[in-house]
């Protein structure tokens, strides 16, 4: 149902991209076998899942109509004798609501007492792949849009069990019975609950076909729901993968070298050896060839201690010294030459056209920068492994993890902790904190520390390590006529591709990464030629929260603008000229955000200009009004009024949450200091003191308004964020008469 | 051997006198509620209290804490400071936390100075900013952060 409501959209490109390179990974089942159940409040699962998957996913493939792992109940449901029902989450929680909107889907179907629910995280098992990609992913924003219907079905299969032992146990026909929150009713008023059940429902089999409820009989999906985790995450007691503590355990910090890809020429360890607590310096690889030093320790303080200590000579001869400032006349040069075109179009009008612009953005490389800096505990023993940490790739973590310490896959284990933020960082196809945990802990072994191993990141090896959204260049020249009508647009791309030389590498086509120009012309239906150019550096590049969208939105949205300014025309008005009747969605989603941020009917104090932004990413449509000013030369955002599309809601508190989230973020993008540069090879930020990001006193006021649909929800993790950037920079215009042309904003 | 009083309990810390709270609070003693994020005072992730004001436990050495009481998350939400149960139970009410990670040290930043307001005083919203401007949140949960503290301030004050 999902796969066609959308069939052009822009994620398609990856996700075929995953389709495809996962083809051969083999989606083995569970045998037939019910859910389990729970002997007490908190107390062992019967059949001791997950261990029991583990085994079995690695037996032979599965009969022709079984179900998937990812379709039973076992591995996603216990039910305990007092009726607290636990969902296991197929994806990891940073911050998303996951663990949240999962279970709240499961319980629609279950018919069960929401006060009884609670979740747990899942692992690296074949049943919390993703059912669409069969790839354990938590990204692309597709949690809740994949994952609707199988946790629809897991909890109407879940039911169906508990129908049919009640059944059982009355000596009654199922087509008697019914439920009613947490409880199967019988006849003459007879009843039990889904704990008295559990341990009897577990022994049935499993239906495979299940009817699923009508939408508008639905009392769990929609309504405004306090997250599970609310309370922990409001005393201390959530723990996250920084957290893990296991017997015996040390922790490592790694010194890395200064630039990318170094190796080391000389080491004095001799000091950091005597610092109280530490156990062994180790030189361990790191990638591109380069080489780094762990210092493991009983602890951080030691550890880092102990890295401080060391003296180290670094061997950066031979290695490629990016320097940004050298790279933006270089991405210049590449932007004046012809490059491999993801559109093409007449370019003749331009000669021609009446009215012309152009323009040049540029865009820095950016850190994510989650709160929970990067960490991965790694636990060895003769022919098996355990790791524990917050992984979007848990799958692909655990197959990096198994290369590393020369043991199978199946001999390796991931243990997805909740995660202190994410926004891409924790997906990353190399696995490097993952792989770099595994090599200390290998080399730890080596020199006979038998123990867990928490390979810890400090803000300071976050900011400097890589793995940013690359640099881009954009320039644009465009022909228009008096009534805004684009005759011809041609546009250049410069930046590196995020996938060349990863595992997702064979998607790039026509020398084309497609994440990097997603985005660019929808959805407006304009003559426009795209070249793109992927200049290589060793600087390593990711998706960061919304991919190609955090460059490309910012210039249609921008350029739009514009065009509209130029024409004198209302911003909004010609945006809705230019979706004629098409993209209904779009339409929608401007209009929410119009009507209820007054604009065209409200006076705004003086000033403070209008932004208008729409965009679509992840199949979802967000449009902000925005209200900005200009203070003591710096922009201010002051209010935000956000439409949303993005079909079914399942929470609309994870919703409204998501779009204030990622908007901070987009806001973040356009304030002094949101920029990683280079110097001479060297990261010259290190901390959140030279690499800033939105604080409480940037917040502006915010309001989120949802368009209503009954369509199969799509995702909200990523599209609150490429709209609001471009949406204040067009206010920001409106103030100055100058168009932004850089990220973060120079107005000078 | 240093002897730290944390949520009025003393307690052996075998520790260099140099090593930050967050470290013997986290490694040593085993309480992981106190959050590391920078390192440098710069995030608030880690905040606690210390002799109830507000510090960057990240960089305060546990020799500073000799002979006087530090309060952390876990302490200051378990109900028995009403400040702190009623910041607990407006940040749940208000469901503030999106990951939670930095909401340890929001919440022990916003109790802290719910603390100095006089009696009868409610915080105005530049007041409740600028008691909160240290404390970074990645996912953007401000707006929650300040309907929640003016909620709390209601409770208490």
């Amino acid at each position: 149902m999902l796969d066609n409501t959308y069939p052009g959209e822009l994620p398609l490109v990856l996700q075929h991209m995953l389709e495809r390179d996962q083809a051969d990974e083999t989606t083995a089942s569970l045998p037939r076998r019910s859910f389990l159940k729970l002997a007490g409040v908190g107390g062992l699962a019967l059949g001791v899942f997950p261990n029991l998957a583990m085994a079995q996913s690695t037996a032979a493939v599965q009969p022709a109509g079984a179900l998937k792992a990812s379709q039973q109940p076992s591995a996603f449901v216990q039910i305990a004798t007092n009726g607290e029902v636990t969902v296991t989450i197929n994806r990891l929680e940073f911050g998303q609501g996951v663990q949240t909107g999962l279970p709240m889907i499961l319980a629609e179907e279950l018919d069960a007492d929401w006060g009884l629910m609670r979740s747990r995280n899942g692992s690296s098992d074949a049943a919390y792949m993703d059912p669409r990609f069969n790839l354990h992913i938590t990204g692309g924003s597709n949690s809740i849009k994949n994952s609707f219907t199988q946790y629809r079905e897991l909890g109407a299969r879940t039911r169906a069990m508990l129908l049919a032992a009640a059944a059982a146990r009355w000596n009654v026909d199922v087509a008697s019975l019914r439920t009613q929150i947490g409880t199967v009713m019988g006849p003459g008023g007879r009843k039990l609950g889904y704990g008295e059940l559990a341990e009897a429902a577990m022994a049935l089999p499993v239906p495979e076909n299940v009817t699923l409820k009508d939408p508008k009989d639905f009392r769990i999906i929609g309504r405004p729901t306090t997250r599970i985790d609310a309370r922990a995450k409001s005393s201390g007691r959530q723990d996250f993968g920084i957290d893990v503590r296991l017997p015996g355990q040390l922790t490592a910090v790694v010194a890395r070298p200064p630039v990318f890809g170094a190796k080391l020429s000389s080491m004095d360890d001799s000091a950091a050896r005597a610092i109280k607590g530490v156990k062994a310096v180790l030189r361990v690889p790191l990638e591109g060839g380069a080489e780094g030093v762990a210092v493991v320790a009983d602890g951080y303080w030691s550890a880092k201690q102990g890295r401080d200590a060391l003296k180290l000579q670094w061997d950066t001869a031979a290695v490629e010294k990016v320097d940004s400032e050298r790279q933006l006349a270089q991405y210049r040069e590449l932007a004046g030459r012809p490059g491999p075109l993801h559109f093409d179009a007449d370019m003749a009008p331009l000669q021609t056209a009446p009215l012309k612009l152009e323009a040049e953005f540029v865009f820095p490389y950016l850190a994510h920068a989650p709160m929970e800096p990067l960490n991965c505990t790694v636990q060895v023993s003769e022919g098996h492994a355990e790791l524990w940490t917050g992984t979007q790739f848990p799958g692909v973590d655990n197959a990096a993890a198994a290369r590393v310490l020369g043991l199978k896959p199946e001999q390796v284990k991931i243990n997805v902790q909740t995660a202190g933020g994410g926004f891409g960082r924790r997906g990353v196809s190399s696995s490097d904190s993952v792989v770099l945990a595994c090599e200390v802990a290998k080399a730890a072994r080596g020199v006979g520390l038998n123990v867990p191993v928490r390979t810890l990141w400090s803000r300071e090896d976050d900011i400097k390590g890589g793995y940013y959204r690359p640099m881009h260049l954009h320039r644009a020249l465009i022909g228009f006529d008096e009534r805004g009508k684009v005759l011809a647009w041609d546009h250049v791309l410069v930046g590196q591709s995020i996938v060349t030389g990863t595992i997702f590498g064979g998607r790039v086509k026509n020398g084309i990464d497609p994440t990097a120009p997603e985005g660019m012309r929808e959805p407006y239906s304009l003559p426009m030629r795209l070249a793109v150019h992927h200049p290589k550096l060793n600087v390593p590049v990711l998706w960061w929260r919304s991919v190609g969208s955090t460059h490309t939105a910012f210039v249609m949205e921008t350029l739009i603008d514009d065009i509209a300014r130029a024409t004198k025309q209302d911003p909004v008005a010609y945006r809705m000229q230019l979706f004629g009747d098409k993209h209904a969605r779009h339409r929608a989603a401007l209009q929410l955000a119009v009507d209820q941020s007054g604009y065209g009917k409200k006076q705004l104090p003086s000033g403070r200009a209008w932004g208008v932004a729409v965009h679509e990413s992840f199949s979802s449509v967000v449009a902000y009004v925005v209200e900005a000013s200009v203070r003591d030369g710096q922009p201010v955002l002051n209010r935000v009024t956000a439409g949303v599309h993005c079909n079914l809601v399942v929470n609309p508190r994870s919703v409204e949450a998501q779009v204030q989230g990622a908007a901070l973020m987009g806001l973040s993008m356009c304030l002094p200091g949101s920029a990683i540069t280079l110097k001479d090879g060297v990261v010259e930020q290190s901390n959140f003191g030279d690499f800033t990001v939105a604080r409480i006193t940037d917040m502006p006021e915010f309001s989120v308004h949802i368009v209503p649909s009954a369509e199969p929800p799509t995702g909200m993790g990523e599209p609150g964020l490429p709209p609001l950037a471009p949406a204040f920079a067009n206010a920001v215009a409106g103030l100055t008469g100058k168009p932004v042309r850089q990220l973060p904003f120079k107005l000078a | 051997m240093s002897t730290l009083n944390v949520n009025g309990r003393d307690q052996s810390v075998d520790a260099d006198p140099g090593t930050p709270i967050l470290w013997a609070l986290r490694d040593t003693l085993g309480m992981t509620g106190t959050k590391f994020g920078c390192g440098a005072a710069l995030c608030g992730a880690c905040t606690v209290h210390l002799d109830g004001q507000a510090i960057r436990s990240c960089i305060t050495p546990i020799s500073a804490a000799e002979g006087k009481k530090i309060t952390t998350v876990e302490g200051a939400t378990d109900g028995s400071d009403r400040v702190g149960a009623a910041v607990h139970a407006a940040w749940v009410k208000h469901d503030v936390a999106q990951c939670g990670y930095c909401q340890s040290g929001q919440i022990m930043s916003a109790t802290a100075f719910l603390k100095t307001l006089p009696r009868g005083k409610q915080p105005t919203a530049a007041e409740i900013d600028s008691a909160m401007a240290g404390n970074i949140c990645r996912c953007g949960t401000y707006a929650r952060i300040r309907v929640a503290v003016a909620d709390a301030a209601k409770a208490v004050i």
